[in-house]
């Protein structure tokens, strides 16, 4: 796993579940919308993450050194773990050489979120992961 | 907009709250807001100013047995949210109120009637730029004590519905068209929970619990269109004992609070067990 994913991870194992619920809010705060030179709505479903009822979307932008850039967007205002999510990855990962960010692991999704994951949303924050994974393997593999 | 609520022929209108009453009575004592949600983050990030969370995994259910609280956790519960028998209790939530009607139901084992539910819920405190507080009130114990909890007018069993069957009574499939008709086993996007037959009760009418519900602002829809939903498309008779189920009981307590409050049906039952225990029987009758 990335570096700075894998310390960001330890952090969420180490703290307590109220702790866990801010830093999970901290970063659903610091979440950006992708840019509209990246983006515009409506968005093309090919960018969609499937299965996450967020309606969350995603990109992976490759920059001239190999590394790549990650934007998201989050249409359901209630996406507040989509969205917490969503930074974090973009934090810990975008910047990284594709092949990096290719082998991470949707099983980042049970240790980062805990007693905050629920019925459905497990599922939909899994499929965002995988969904960076693919984009990031299409990228470091054209 | 939604009509107002008393002008909506519900059969028992004083259940429901609008928006705006809520917002009158934020610093009511007699009241407490209680906001119940799938997403356990949401509270957190957000939520009516004053409203306490109760989490429907940890603070409803048994945490070993499937089963709810025990009475003495129940009352320690209501005494951690500062509530007492005579206070006002309104629920509130995200998806249009399925997991406040979940834990209103589970209120209504232990006997706290003076319940009530938001409508609209999340969704419309939100789109009319309601205030939001994440400030998590504390309010002085109490000590609360609850009547024993008593399953058996609101809950039924695996037996109970096996007798419901012998006796051909209504039943009631709130989940998708998809899941009723076995071509899935869970919710669309969700994961599968483990039944192991997929199909529904015989006889079983099926009513997607989120029909009640105007999908713009989550308020509850008439009683004539619920009438026409429920009585008239698909025959279920008011006077006609019923059993609502779903996949674990939760969107099928939205039907139940539908059914009981908004049209007065007289006996309905939540089959909490659901798909996941019915789906899992062994020699049970299914219909696919």
């Amino acid at each position: 796993m990335p570096e700075k994913l894998q310390q960001l991870v330890d952090t969420f194992q180490m703290f307590d579940p109220a702790d866990r619920t801010n830093l999970l809010l901290s970063y659903a705060d610091q979440f950006k919308d992708v840019p509209p030179a990246i983006a515009r709505r409506p968005f093309p479903t090919s960018h969609q993450v499937p299965q996450c009822e967020s309606d969350a979307y995603v990109w992976a932008m490759k920059k001239p050194d190999g590394t790549l850039q990650l934007y998201f967007a989050v249409e359901n205002p209630s996406g507040v773990s989509a969205k917490a999510l969503a930074a974090i990855l973009d934090k810990t990962l975008s910047g990284l050489p594709a092949s990096e960010i290719a082998s991470v692991n949707c099983d980042i999704v049970e240790k980062i979120f805990r007693q905050n994951i629920s019925m459905g949303k497990g599922m939909g924050l899994m499929a965002m992961v995988q969904a960076v994974a693919a984009l990031a393997r299409a990228a470091a593999n054209p | 907009m939604a009509t107002p609520i008393e002008q909506r022929g519900y059969a028992h209108p004083e259940v429901l709250v609008s928006t705006d009453w809520v917002e009158q009575h934020l610093e009511d004592p007699k009241v407490r807001l209680i906001e119940s949600n799938e997403d356990t983050l949401l509270y957190a990030s957000g939520h009516v100013p004053g409203a306490v969370h109760v989490d429907w995994t940890s603070d409803l259910n048994d945490q070993i047995r499937r089963d709810y609280v025990s009475r003495e956790a129940f009352e320690s519960l209501m005494s951690r949210i500062g509530a007492a028998r005579e206070t006002t209790v309104v629920f509130y939530g995200d998806k249009n109120n399925w997991w406040a009607c979940y834990a209103f139901w589970v209120f209504q084992l232990f006997g706290h009637t003076n319940a009530k539910v938001m409508d609209g819920g999340r969704v419309k405190w939100l789109k009319e730029n309601r205030p939001l507080s994440r400030d998590v009130p504390s309010y002085p114990r109490t000590q609360y004590k609850a009547s024993e909890r008593n399953d058996a007018p609101i809950r039924a069993y695996r037996e109970d519905v096996l007798a419901h069957l012998k006796k051909q009574g209504q039943l009631v499939d709130v989940r998708s068209p998809e899941e009723y008709s076995g071509a899935r086993m869970h919710m669309p996007d969700y994961p599968n929970e483990g039944a192991l037959r997929g199909g529904h009760i015989p006889g079983a009418k099926s009513i997607p619990w989120a029909k009640a519900i105007n999908p713009d602002d989550g308020t509850f829809k008439p009683a004539a269109e619920l009438k026409k939903l429920y009585c008239e498309d698909n025959k279920l008779a008011p006077n006609g004992e019923t059993i609502a189920y779903c996949r674990i009981g939760e969107r099928s307590s939205h039907t139940w609070f539908a059914l009981t409050y908004l049209l007065g049906f007289d006996k309905v039952r939540n089959y909490d067990g659901s798909w996941t225990e019915w789906g899992n029987l062994v020699a049970v009758p299914i219909e696919k």
